[in-house]
């Protein structure tokens, strides 16, 4: 058999009108990996989940899921891929073990076996003492956990997730980025689009960065950041009214210098090295930070932009 | 069986079901409630001052009508805010398009949802008028809960097709305005279509309800005809197929935005 990608895009399009929310994008997701979408909002993250759900159709470009056309296959495709939307989409009128043998008998799946699919899966996502109780009085990280559940039912090969930790505390984050290391472990291939780097970078084994409906950069979270950003950053803060007069100073001491509203960023391959040729130099911070560079500052450096403003 | 039972549209139904199941109670209460004061206010109320049109007794010629109007209410009650809600306020329809089910047993799964609500509500009609003493001729009980269907998927196919591309609540006040209470007045429901003027009458003719009011009529007062018979279920089809064919568009856009 020859080996072929799960997801496949080839010059991927999509248009609203005369907007373009997916500009001609290229990418392939191998079985059993984490392939992260990462990129700030507006960047065409959803509308590209969207078309890999099946959901919104291709304007342009070719689009392969599972070896089939999204078009064409779009019930077939479903059936073996469990989908995750933003907002959770929770029936908020059905009791939460409801919400999981509704969505299982949408599969086709017996009643007898949708109860046995919901028991198991509230199990997973340690929501077995809920199970009688409202949605509504959930908290969040609960909910996204039985959206998570849902998406489940069908025991699919393919799983996407659009923002899956956005509005949650710490402790909710943790405890769902444990649940989804699980599936992978399972050989369950993810697809997540996040605006949080630090997200990508603990779960992604594979990643595009998005912005303006194209695509910035791509590969492992380690390479981006070793290939296109120097592997040290020095954050500086100075008590002055204006960061322009220090800005041009730094430029010839560091690799790069990013100067953002209220501090500079210096790049560099030894931030303390960075840090005494600074102070060598008279221009002495109120505040220095001296820490490894991130997928945030490769999109930083990419497009001038931070990712969550 | 087993097929039938977990076929998507089936399991669609199930969900709407499951639903009302919740709502029961308060349901329960309104579908002999609204029959009573319907019967109470137009039979009998109205009725005694309008003893009679042609030979038969007002609140005899009056209960057909009703029966169809409550089918006609019920179903575009239903099938406004329904559809509304399951759009704009929990997506079910947009978690639905995640699963194996297609858009045709959305559509499909939901009308058979309207129908039995309203098959409900006239069979509580039914009694509620037996039990105030109008005559219930063994026609009406045979023909009034296949009329209400028809009628029924005829108002919701349509109905349904506009709250799908309503995203605005405040859109079912004009179709209120200037569709379902227009519809009720020219369909002969109250009083018989002749005495509208002349103009508004043909009105009428493209309204699903009075066709329906039509029917009814006739199986109440052993009237039936066949030609006007052939025609008033052709019309009825003609509106639940067009409907049918609107709401399948309406639900591909709202989807897939």
């Amino acid at each position: 058999m020859s080996h072929q990608p799960v997801v496949f895009a080839e010059e991927l399009t999509k248009e609203f009108g005369d907007t373009t929310a997916v500009d001609s994008i290229t990418f392939g997701i191998e079985r059993g990996e984490v392939f992260g979408i990462l990129g700030p909002n507006g960047a065409g993250k959803s509308t590209t989940m969207r078309m890999i759900s099946t959901v919104s159709p291709v304007t342009s470009g070719t689009l392969r899921i599972l070896e089939m056309d999204p078009q064409a296959h779009g019930p077939d495709i479903r059936a073996r891929m469990g989908i995750i939307p933003q907002d959770n989409l929770l029936d908020q009128h059905l009791n939460v073990r409801e919400n999981l043998t509704t969505y299982a008998r949408y599969f086709g799946m017996s009643r007898s076996r949708a109860r046995e699919r919901a028991a198991e899966l509230l199990d997973f996502v340690q929501l077995r003492e809920r199970a009688d109780s409202e949605v509504q009085p959930l908290s969040g990280g609960m909910k996204r956990r039985l959206a998570i559940a849902r998406a489940l039912v069908n025991d699919p090969e393919l799983v996407i997730l659009d923002e899956p930790t956005t509005g949650l505390d710490p402790q909710a984050r943790h405890l769902l980025w444990e649940r989804l290391f699980q599936l992978k472990q399972r050989g369950t291939t993810l697809i997540l689009a996040t605006h949080y780097m630090d997200e990508a970078e603990q779960l992604c084994d594979r990643l595009i960065i998005m912005d303006h409906g194209r695509i910035v950069g791509a590969g492992s979270p380690r390479t981006l950041i070793s290939s296109l950003v120097p592997p040290e950053v020095v954050e500086l803060r100075f008590d002055a009214p204006s960061l322009n007069d220090y800005a041009g100073k730094l430029t010839e001491i560091g690799d790069r210098v990013e100067q953002l509203p209220d501090r500079i960023l210096v790049f560099g391959d030894n931030g303390d090295a960075v840090v005494a040729e600074i102070y060598r130099r008279g221009l002495p911070p109120s505040s220095v930070l001296v820490r490894r560079s991130t997928l945030e500052d490769v999109f930083l450096l990419k497009t001038g932009r931070r990712l969550v403003d | 069986m087993e097929f039938l039972v977990s076929h998507p549209t089936i399991t669609v139904l199930e969900r709407h079901l499951l639903l009302y199941r919740r709502l029961w109670r308060a349901s329960a209460f309104s579908l002999f409630v609204v029959p009573a004061l319907f019967l109470l206010s137009m039979g009998f109320g109205v009725g005694s001052f309008v003893p009679r049109i042609g030979n038969t007794d007002y609140a005899m010629w009056i209960v057909p009508g009703l029966l169809a109007l409550l089918a006609f209410q019920t179903a575009v009650n239903e099938s406004t805010m329904g559809i509304y809600t399951d759009f704009e306020w929990i997506g079910a329809f947009h978690v639905m398009r995640h699963t194996r089910v297609r858009i045709t047993d959305m559509i499909v799964g939901w009308l058979l949802y309207v129908l039995v609500v309203v098959e409900l509500a006239t069979v509580a009609f039914l009694v509620v008028s037996w039990a105030f003493g109008v005559p219930q001729p063994a026609l009406v009980v045979l023909v009034a809960p296949l009329v209400c269907a028809l009628l029924a998927v005829s108002v919701a196919a349509p109905t349904t097709a506009f709250a799908a591309t309503v995203r605005d609540e405040g859109h079912f006040h004009l179709l209120n305005q200037f569709g379902v209470m227009p519809t009720i007045m020219v369909s002969g429901v109250f009083f018989p279509v002749g005495q509208l003027p002349a103009p508004v009458r043909p009105l009428a003719w493209i309204s699903p309800l009075w066709h329906a009011t039509e029917i009814n009529r006739a199986a109440a007062l052993d009237s039936f005809t066949a030609g006007p018979l052939t025609l008033h279920v052709a019309v009825l089809l003609a509106w639940a197929v067009l409907g049918l064919v609107w709401a399948r568009t309406a639900f591909q856009r709202r989807l897939a935005s």
